[in-house]
Parts: C-alpha cells; sequence; structure tokens
C-alpha cells in the first residue's frame, strides 16, 4: 500500500476550481480514490453533486476521460465503456499491454435507489470495474430530499420533523449487504477521515479483477446541517459509533478495518448535526433509542461475523 | 434461427435478416435486452457470437435502459456500436435515446414497431418510434424485409458520417415484417466490410492520453448552442442518406433515396404511408389504375430528418392526400405524418385537399379494400374539392 508521501507525489487527476461546498465530502474520497490507482482511470458519475460540480461547462475538473449520461445508470454506463474495452483490445485496437482501470461514481441517490437495478446488473454481468458510492445519507442535490440511505429520523425536505411525523420513519438500506448479496469479489465500507484505510480499500478493489464496490461515508454539512469544518470530523465520530462500521468481504471473508476502542453513542453523532435537532428533545427519546438499538444490532452482527466466510 | 450459409438468396424473416445483417457489420460491442418482437434479432446474434461467427462483445442488460446506457458507454468510449429492441422496450430507453444523440454517438437501433400498452399488445404500430421522433435520431423506415436488411448497412455509414454523427433507428414493422419470410438478396460479407468500413472514433474515452469530458454540464449560456450544432447535424444527415443509398444502388443494384414514388407522378390522389403497409396499398394502386382511375402512393423512407421540400414537390400538384398514420397522436391534430406533410404542403398557394387516416393500431389488419376505401375518398374529395372528415380512424 502507498504512503501519504507516495500518495502526494502522484498526479492530481481531480483537480481544484470545481464548485463543490466547502467541506463536501466527495473531493477528498474521489481524489484519493484517483491517486489509489495504479493505471490510467475512465470514469463515470451519475446525476448528482459530483457531477454537477464538477463539469459546469466549459470547464472541467477531470483530468480523467470522463462521462455523464444519466442519474440511474452510472453502472450500465460503465459496462459499456468496459465492454468496449474488452472489444477492442481483443481487435487489436488498443496495446494488449494497455491497462486501464473503470470506475462509476454515485451518490446514495444514484445508488441505493434510481440506480440499483443497473448496479445489480452490472454486479451480476461480471463487468471488471470499481463501482463508488458516496453516500451522504440524502438528495443533497436537489435539496436534501429522503434517500433509501437516509437514517432513521433524519428530518430531509421529504420527511421534515413534523409536530406529527418526527423526520425520517425508516431504518436506512444496508445496501453494501445488498451488493454482498452478489457474490462480488469485493466490497467494503470506508470513510474519507481514515484516508489510509480508504486508500487501501480503493488500491485493493482496483487491482481485483470483477466488479468491486465501495460505500464511502460522505459528510454533507448542506443537508446534515452541520459545520463544514467539522466534516471530516463527523465522518470520524459516524465510525466510532458505529453507524458506519469499516468492513469489507473479500472473497466471501468478512473483516472489520477498525475496531472503535470505545464504541460512543449514536448522540454524539446526531449532535453534530441539526437533521437530528429534534431526536434529542426528551419527549423524542423513543426514536434515539430506536436508532442506538439498531446501531447496536448491526454492529453486533458484523462482530459476530468477523474473519468468516458469510 | 441463425443464418450459418452463405449465399446470395436466403429465405429469412425479417428479425432474422436484421441479425444477419449484424454478423456480417460485426460490431465492436451489442448491448440489449429481449423483447417481442425483436428478441430474435439478439437471439440469433447470440449464437453468432456463441459460435464464434463475430467477435462482438455482447451484453446481455437487465433493461433496456441500462441496455441503451451501456450502448452510450460504449460508442464513447470508442466502439462501433448496435442494438435492437421494440415498443415498451424502447420507451424504457426514452431517457437514454436524448443523451445518445445529444452527445452525438453513432449508435445504430433497429426497431421492430410495436403498439405501447395499455392495453398490452405485441403487435405492429408505429406508436413507439413515432413517440420518439423529435429525439434527435435519423429515422427510417422499412418495407420489407429486403429493405430492413439493406438500411442497416446504409444506417452504419450515415449515423458515423463525419457530417452527422448522430444514431440512427432502423424501423421494421412487427410480426408483418419482422416474422415474415421473405426471400432476399444478401451481400458477401467482403462486400459489407468494404461498403461500411472501419470504425474510428473522434473523442475516444479509451484514448486515456487524451482525456475528453463527455457530458458536463450546460447551462443557459450554452445549451442551446449545442441543440443549435445538432440540429445543423440531422438536417445535414438528408443528403449523406440520398449519397450513402445511391452508392449503396451503384455497388449493389438496389438504390434507396429519401422516399419510394409509386405511380404518384401523373396521380390525381395519393396514399401517403410508411413501411409495411405501402405493399397493401401498391396492390389498391394497381386495381384502381386499372379502372382507369389516377392514384398513386407516396411512401417516405426517412422521417427523421422529415425531407419536407422533397415530400412538398412530390405531392404539391396532386389533388387530395391521404396521410395514413400506424399510431394516433392523441388529441393533436392529426397524427405525424398528416401533421408533417399537411404543415409542409400550406406554403404552397395551390395545394392539396390533407387528410389523415389512423389505421392498424395493435396490428389490426389493413386490407387492400382498406386503402381502396381511401382512394376513393379521395377521389370523391378531387372531385367536389369537399372534405367531409379531416381525421378519422379506419380498419375499426
Amino acid at each position: 500500500m502507498a504512503t501519504l508521501k507516495e500518495l502526494a507525489k502522484k498526479d492530481e487527476l481531480f483537480s481544484g476550481g470545481h464548485r463543490l461546498c466547502t467541506g463536501c465530502g466527495i473531493p477528498p474520497i474521489v481524489r484519493l480514490i484517483l491517486r489509489s490507482a495504479n493505471a490510467p482511470v475512465v470514469a463515470t458519475t451519475a446525476t448528482g453533486c459530483l457531477e454537477v460540480g464538477t463539469t459546469i461547462y466549459p470547464y472541467t475538473a477531470w483530468r480523467i476521460p470522463w462521462i455523464h449520461s444519466a442519474f440511474e445508470n452510472a453502472a450500465a454506463t460503465i459496462s459499456g465503456i468496459e465492454t468496449a474495452y474488452k472489444a477492442l483490445k481483443k481487435r487489436g485496437k488498443i496495446p494488449k499491454d494497455k491497462e486501464i482501470k473503470f470506475v462509476a461514481f454515485g451518490g446514495d441517490g444514484g445508488t441505493y435507489d434510481i440506480g440499483i437495478q443497473a448496479l445489480s446488473g452490472a454486479l451480476e454481468r461480471g463487468h471488471n470495474f470499481l463501482y463508488v458510492c458516496y453516500d451522504n445519507g440524502a438528495y443533497m442535490n436537489t435539496g436534501i430530499q429522503r434517500s433509501g440511505a437516509t437514517p432513521l429520523g433524519a428530518a430531509t425536505t421529504t420527511s421534515p420533523a413534523g409536530d406529527v411525523i418526527l423526520g425520517k420513519q425508516e431504518t436506512r438500506k444496508d445496501l453494501t449487504r445488498i451488493v454482498i448479496a452478489h457474490n462480488v469479489p469485493y466490497a467494503a465500507q470506508a470513510s474519507p477521515h481514515n484516508w489510509a484505510d480508504l486508500s487501501k480499500k480503493a488500491e485493493k478493489a482496483l487491482k481485483i479483477v470483477g466488479p468491486t464496490f465501495l460505500n464511502v461515508i460522505s459528510p454533507c454539512p448542506l443537508g446534515w446541517y452541520s459545520k463544514s469544518e467539522e466534516s471530516i470530523e463527523a465522518a470520524k465520530v459516524a465510525v466510532d459509533t458505529c453507524y458506519w462500521p469499516l468492513y469489507e468481504v473479500e472473497n466471501g471473508v468478512l473483516k472489520i478495518t477498525y475496531k472503535p476502542k470505545q464504541k460512543r453513542s449514536i448522540e454524539d453523532w446526531l449532535k453534530m448535526q441539526g437533521r437530528f435537532k429534534h431526536l434529542l428533545k426528551p419527549e423524542n427519546k423513543a426514536i434515539l433509542d430506536k436508532l442506538q438499538k439498531y446501531i447496536d444490532a448491526e454492529w453486533e452482527r458484523l462482530l459476530s461475523l468477523d474473519g468468516k466466510v458469510i | 434461427m441463425a443464418v450459418t450459409m452463405v449465399k446470395k438468396q436466403a429465405g429469412l424473416t425479417g428479425n432474422s435478416a436484421v441479425a444477419y445483417a449484424m454478423k456480417q457489420i460485426n460490431p465492436d460491442v451489442c448491448a440489449a435486452y429481449p423483447i417481442t418482437p425483436s428478441t430474435q434479432i439478439m437471439e440469433d446474434f447470440s449464437s453468432y457470437v456463441a459460435d464464434g461467427k463475430v467477435d462482438t462483445e455482447l451484453i446481455t442488460a437487465e433493461s433496456e435502459h441500462s441496455a441503451m446506457s451501456a450502448c452510450i458507454g460504449a460508442s464513447a468510449a470508442g466502439a462501433r456500436v448496435m442494438t435492437a429492441t421494440s415498443s415498451q422496450g424502447l420507451a424504457l430507453m426514452w431517457e437514454m435515446l436524448y443523451i445518445a444523440s445529444g452527445l452525438r454517438l453513432p449508435i445504430v437501433l433497429a426497431n421492430v414497431n410495436r403498439a405501447l400498452s395499455a392495453p398490452i399488445n405485441i403487435h405492429c404500430d408505429h406508436s413507439d418510434s413515432m413517440g420518439a421522433r423529435d429525439s434527435g435520431w435519423i429515422q427510417i423506415y422499412s418495407e420489407t424485409v429486403q429493405e430492413a436488411y439493406d438500411n442497416l448497412f446504409q444506417a452504419v455509414r450515415i449515423a458515423e458520417s463525419e457530417k452527422v454523427l448522430l444514431p440512427v433507428m432502423v424501423c421494421l414493422d412487427g410480426f408483418i415484417t419482422s416474422h415474415a419470410i421473405e426471400n432476399i438478396s444478401l451481400l458477401e460479407d467482403a462486400e459489407v466490410s468494404q461498403f461500411v468500413g472501419g470504425y474510428k472514433a473522434q473523442h475516444p474515452m479509451l484514448d486515456t492520453d487524451n482525456p475528453v469530458t463527455y457530458g458536463a454540464m450546460t447551462l443557459p449560456d450554452s445549451y442551446i448552442i449545442f441543440k443549435h450544432q445538432q440540429s445543423e447535424a440531422i438536417g445535414r444527415a438528408k443528403d449523406v442518406v440520398v449519397e450513402v443509398g445511391k452508392e449503396f444502388g451503384n455497388r449493389f443494384g438496389r438504390e434507396y433515396g429519401l422516399m419510394e414514388k409509386y405511380r404518384l407522378d401523373d396521380a390525381d390522389v395519393a396514399i401517403v404511408i410508411l413501411s409495411s403497409a405501402a405493399g397493401t396499398t401498391k396492390v389498391a394502386v394497381d386495381e384502381l389504375r386499372a379502372k382507369g382511375k389516377k392514384v398513386g402512393l407516396l411512401r417516405p423512407r426517412l422521417f427523421r430528418p422529415f425531407p419536407f421540400k422533397e415530400i412538398a414537390d412530390a405531392l404539391k400538384s396532386i389533388k387530395a392526400v391521404a396521410c395514413l398514420d400506424r399510431v394516433d397522436s392523441f388529441s393533436g391534430f392529426g397524427s405525424p405524418l398528416f401533421n408533417e406533410i399537411r404543415s409542409t404542403l400550406y406554403e404552397f398557394e395551390k395545394r392539396p385537399k390533407v387528410i389523415n387516416k389512423i389505421f392498424g393500431l395493435g396490428g389490426r389488419d389493413y386490407k387492400v379494400k382498406d386503402a381502396v376505401g381511401v382512394f376513393e375518398e379521395l377521389l370523391k374529395i378531387a372531385e367536389t374539392g369537399k372534405v367531409e372528415t379531416l381525421i378519422k380512424y379506419i380498419t375499426l
């Protein structure tokens, strides 16, 4: 695995000057993943913050070949690109020794929800690509609407904390498990605060032949109602509370890659974010308890599987 | 059933002929999803892949939306790409059709025309491709199996022309053409590769030394400029269609143009109709001509871009014209052929009376007597100058 010094020396493939928000988790995730590749990368991005924020014509932040086609089809688009690579290589139109890595980026809306069919199809067909979901827990680009990734109790513009209904009523979809159920060679959860872990996972995912998947938590000051300067800290607390466990499944074996010495209470994470403000009121403790219980159960489940073939 | 013998003549269904044309073209990538009545195209083609008759990479996508998305990815990557679909499949691709044309990707799609749900119906009408008529795709409609086969080769050339760079949809009628066996003339593989030539994409994404950004976000300062360029490009396609059709004729003896005129030159009245139903109409033309009635037919081959000038020239001296649409633009002022043709003729002071018939939806039979009925109505209009009903369903 590359050291921080080595990573820093690599070409910057994702230029500054883009229009993503201050404190957005996406740029450090994308930069680090692109730096972790040991071959040229061709990428696609689902409609969303990353696409809108990086390519307002005539500018582009991408110093690699990149395409945006639509919202729900990043996985299908990368399937086509990767297949063209195979076809053209076979026909000698691309040199035999020319290696290219294929990466699709999508937010949680474009991955958990509208893009899940295309993702599932591409995983099943076994294309050689890495899918990266930057999960900020709502449709942030369109203005913070609830998605399948939105945590229980979070207020969004379509699941507001009202007088009667207090934020999102459902627990989030566990997309990483859904991906793992496709028996892909590699899938992992990561966080931008733990750059070494993220980079190692990206490097591994890009090395493995076949479909690989990274689900990366991506703090969003706009939608989380959190402080821009605390984004990386917010990602860390999400991991330390075990809301966002860092683990990987490689060839069927699950491994937790970081175990907090002291698992923190979910309240520590919630209080950093205005979207959970209502959950901290004593009268709404039941929702908070439900969330804590869900997180505890999930963490226990992971601990019970750690090191095992799943 | 996949064709295994190479010979000059073969009895093939429309689907098998299209698949065989695809085999001869041997594109880099195909991505498709099964749907009646076009399924057999990809079944045949899958056999060609499995038997090593082509070295195309096949993506059996999990939906038509993803099939077209994969085509877009593959085409932007620099591959020659083809697919086939019908009806709901084309409808599911809708969003991506606009993106394929907007990104100027020369994808070729065989659309086997089928009605749209609801109620569900697997038989022929043109509601699928007509719904996509403003998606920026070039549309060519085929009357016969032979034509569908020939059109596919021409489509590749038209799409990839540097003057055009747009996707092309070759339409053939579901079941009527797709499942009917016709004895057709086949080209030799070498003739096909000579005609279609190799493909070199201008800005392939796989050229990692020269990175390009496809599909950037555009704001009001630039979006309209891209659309204007796209509009100019599809306009240029008309001449390219003619050039390619002529070259095809010179090489193989079957020339294609913008339209087919059948006993039209001295006609008093005419039917304008697309695809296989033109064959039925021609029988009616012959029957009435034998009785001394001056009737004729115009069959547009190219519907997008619509060759309005040429079609207007062909129709302007006719007294009465009926546009027969195998689709209903619900509560619009008539259906697509009628809209285009009536509006095209408006600029002439002396112009034909134009009426619209909606026929054959969901595979309803369109018989010689139906065409004769329309001609008789047209002859009456030509004589009296009076139109009773402007837009009407027939074959009910």
